[in-house]
């Protein structure tokens, strides 16, 4: 476990779901949403109540590590949209800054084009915003400030009572 | 690689399944999903053949409870165990916070055993993680069928770094839990030594 794990605080989260909720006012879609490359939700905007999104956003990463194995077999460095196209819902699925995967379904109401011109725009928004989330976790590292750590006073006990 | 999440108050950890084909990883995913709380558990995805071999992966997210007001989840993954899904095993490994290594206990499917953990160091080590240094439990699995090899024999070919382990038969459930929650206390321990 390197300094690779991602560490989402409130106010970086709090312009991510802005950023979230504005595409998807934008683009007219149903849902959108953010996951990590490892198949973890970050934050969603839109319907979601109908909808499974942690199997969702695992099968998501599970889509785009495959296509990335299929890019890397033909020489490519990653295929960064993937679009799939059904006899209602669309689901455009875009990978931003090599971490991260935007996905937007939607329907008749929008359309791949539109999608396509917001998705791109946001996508640079987003970017900004997991770079701010970087240099701010490894700041927080190397001061040392980790008051707030969830884990600086886990027990055992608290562990163990995980599996009552 | 875990997500902490300081908005949503929520640890998400992966955790995955490894081992040779048939060993019964799918097998302890079907158990816990089983056995677990209807609000504890999400779907239990099986990407998997008509033969209902693993394809590419099964998944099944548990929600365990709170640790200091933390919602702390696991992502439970298997891998496909077929030598040829290589490239797709690979893949599962991206993130991974801890691995069991799901060992059949046949004589005959000894072999399998040791490519598969050599397959599992090779990909995590691709993926830039080293075995030792993971949290890393080993399920004996099958002990109720008649021609396994004694633990302690598999533990000297599978197991020199004496990691955590346990007899399992995922059929009917013993050893699910316990390494379930093994591998989750380590992942939960490493990851208060880093924050």
């Amino acid at each position: 476990m390197s300094g690779s794990d991602l560490i989402m605080y409130e106010e970086e989260f709090s312009r991510i779901d802005e950023e979230l909720q504005r595409l998807y006012v934008q683009t007219n879609a149903k849902v959108v949403f953010l996951v990590d490359k490892n198949g973890q939700l970050i934050a969603s905007a839109g319907e979601t109540r109908d909808i499974d999104t942690t199997s969702l956003a695992s099968l998501t990463a599970g889509n785009i590590a495959a296509t990335g194995g299929i890019a890397r077999l033909l020489g490519e460095k990653e295929f960064t949209i993937l679009f799939h196209e059904g006899e209602n819902d669309n689901i455009h699925i875009s990978l931003i800054g090599q971490r991260v995967i935007l996905v937007v379904i939607f329907d008749k109401r929008s359309s791949l084009g539109l999608v396509r011109l917001r998705v791109k725009k946001s996508s640079e928004a987003l970017v900004k915003i997991f770079n701010d989330i970087t240099s701010k976790s490894e700041k927080e590292k190397s001061v040392d400030s980790f008051d707030e750590s969830p884990f600086a006073e886990i027990s055992d006990e608290d562990i163990d009572n995980l599996f009552r | 690689m875990s997500f902490i999440n300081y908005s949503s108050r929520e640890i998400n950890c992966k955790i995955v399944y490894y081992g040779p084909g048939l060993c019964g990883k799918t097998t302890n995913l079907q158990y816990v999903y089983k056995k677990t709380n209807p609000d504890q558990k999400g779907k239990l995805i099986s990407l998997a053949t008509e033969t209902e071999r693993t394809l590419f992966f099964d998944f099944l997210p548990l929600a365990l409870g709170d640790i200091k007001g933390f919602k702390v989840r696991f992502h439970l993954y298997t891998v496909p165990g077929q030598v040829f899904y290589a490239a797709s095993r690979k893949l599962i490994l991206k993130g991974v916070d801890g691995v069991v290594f799901v060992a059949d206990s046949q004589i005959e499917r000894m072999e399998a055993n040791i490519e598969s953990l050599d397959d599992l160091r090779i990909n995590l080590a691709e993926q830039g993680y080293d075995l030792d240094k993971l949290p890393y439990t080993i399920q004996y699995n099958k002990r109720d069928l008649p021609n396994i090899a004694p633990v302690e024999n598999m533990n000297r070919l599978l197991n020199p770094r004496n990691v955590p382990y346990f007899d399992g038969i995922a059929v009917t459930g013993p050893g699910v839990f316990e390494t379930l929650k093994n591998i989750a206390k380590q992942v939960l321990i490493e990851l208060k030594k880093h924050y």
